[in-house]
């Protein structure tokens, strides 16, 4: 039934009305008495130095990576799961030779060293 | 006159609203009385009092908290990038509170005559849903701890999201268990279905609730996995430069997180508002329907208090620990579990068994 998404469309409106008019009237309202000091980079502390825009460790683009790979599987799941008991033992086999090769992605990636961190 | 006033306060969309509102100040309630249950139960844990100023038992503490954080200098540093500066915060907040709308907090409710589901949205995708809006809240995690340009920030952001992409795995597959039990994805087919106690998720589903269990951890950054915001180590994580209601944002949506986890957790494993040893009535009373949602919040305030016992009593891991759990332990056994329930369920039935709850 389309009618069962406009009460979350109602939802929506309501929690994201809080969520913006709470910060624009926290802005309206609140004090503002800026000083250096407190605009400045928070690094407890100590003077920073430099930019924050660093390069980061590869490793997590290759989580990244293997979580895309996994996901787009996972989803694969969904249809069959809904309809399992209908699809019967040949089903159930498909399903199983999926997740296998799946399984040896996993085996490789770990074989690789990819889900080690050093 | 007065059958007029009947119909239009029972329109759809009054109700709808009506609903809305209740839930939405319901879990508000909830969660400000959540921070004052997890401070008071960290300081009995911990030979403290706890706050005990702010009203009788510290009772009206939330509210101090709530207006000190309305009226507090909303500061924005120099060096941020200030549109997803201030659009980060939103992003964590409203897909936190979003999720409770498809959840099933009571039967029908029979008023007048007309039944009334209690539930916002009985959408028929929706555990897919529960899933995508539970991802969105990343971006707020990522985009707050890029946009601040503190390195801290940085550094828990990215943490918050590889640790969420990771976990995210397991906990899609221990739902597919469910799936595969109840056959819907009808979060309200789902609860209809654990009529009984052995028809319950974690009966039906004893291997996928544990990782269910595991993965909800991670995914709302409690105690064992809390790493990114690990506060010895990044000051507080992706929200270290945010202050005022924007760091109150992340806070709320950080519980908002949590009740919801919950009331998710009681619906698909322990009934949802069934009520043990009550069959489902086609045509519940108004005290049955009551009672149901009674069940319903106790289920979640005992799983909530567990959440809360576990962060105050269990050690931080270290992160390669954390990551390295997810992906060689959780995920393995998560497909295991798949291939188990779906081997169990082939078997009962080429034994001529009923394999799933009666429809």
């Amino acid at each position: 039934m389309q009618n069962s998404y406009i009460p979350l469309l109602i939802h929506l409106i309501v929690v994201g009305g809080f969520a913006v008019s709470s910060i624009i009237i926290t802005h309206l309202i609140g004090p503002r008495k800026p000083s250096k000091e407190k605009l400045d980079t928070y690094e407890s502390g100590v003077r920073y130095f430099g930019d924050a825009r660093l390069r980061f460790h590869p490793k997590f683009f290759t989580v990244a990576l293997f979580f895309l790979i996994f996901d787009v599987e996972v989803i694969f799941l969904f249809p069959w799961a809904i309809s399992f008991r209908k699809l019967g033992l040949f089903g159930f086999v498909e399903m199983m030779i999926f997740l296998f090769i799946l399984a040896i992605g996993l085996v490789y990636i770990w074989k690789k060293g990819g889900l080690e961190w050093k | 006159m007065e059958f007029n006033l009947i119909e239009i306060l029972l329109s759809p969309v009054t109700i709808t609203i009506v609903k809305v509102l209740l839930v939405f100040g319901g879990l508000m309630i909830g969660i400000l009385y959540l921070t004052l249950a997890e401070r008071k139960f960290s300081a009995y844990i911990q030979g403290r009092i706890g706050p005990n100023r702010a009203g009788r038992y510290g009772l009206l503490q939330p509210v101090a908290d709530g207006i000190k954080f309305l009226f507090k200098e909303d500061v924005i540093p120099t060096h941020v990038d200030v549109g997803l500066f201030v659009i980060a915060p939103i992003l964590a907040l409203t897909p936190a509170l979003m999720l409770i709308a498809i959840v099933p907090f009571g039967n029908e409710l029979i008023l007048y005559g007309r039944r009334i589901p209690l539930q916002i949205a009985d959408i028929d995708v929706g555990i897919i849903y529960l899933l995508a809006v539970a991802s969105v809240g990343v971006y707020g995690a990522i985009i707050g701890g890029w946009a601040s340009n503190n390195k801290y920030s940085l550094l828990g952001g990215i943490r918050a999201s590889s640790q969420i992409i990771s976990y995210e795995v397991s906990f899609i597959l221990a739902v597919i268990g469910i799936v595969m039990t109840y056959e819907t994805l009808r979060l309200s087919e789902i609860v209809q279905l654990q009529d009984s106690f052995l028809n319950w998720g974690i009966f039906r589903q004893p291997l996928g609730f544990p990782i269910f269990l595991i993965a909800t951890f991670a995914e709302t950054a409690r105690m064992p996995f809390d790493l990114p915001e690990a506060d010895a180590e990044l000051v507080a994580g992706y929200h270290t430069e945010y202050g005022s209601i924007k760091f109150g944002s992340f806070q709320l949506a950080e519980f908002a997180h949590l009740i919801t986890s919950s009331a998710v957790m009681a619906t698909l494993y322990f009934g949802g508002w069934q009520i043990p040893g009550v069959a489902v009535n086609e045509s519940p009373s108004l005290a049955l329907s009551l009672a149901g949602v009674g069940s319903f919040l106790v289920k979640t305030s005992i799983i909530i208090f567990f959440f809360i016992l576990v962060r105050w009593t269990v050690p931080r891991l270290r992160f390669d620990q954390l990551m390295q759990f997810g992906w060689k332990v959780l995920l393995p056994i998560a497909l295991l579990n798949i291939f188990l329930t779906g081997l169990w369920i082939t078997l009962l039935r080429s034994r001529g068994l009923a394999s799933a709850p009666a429809r």
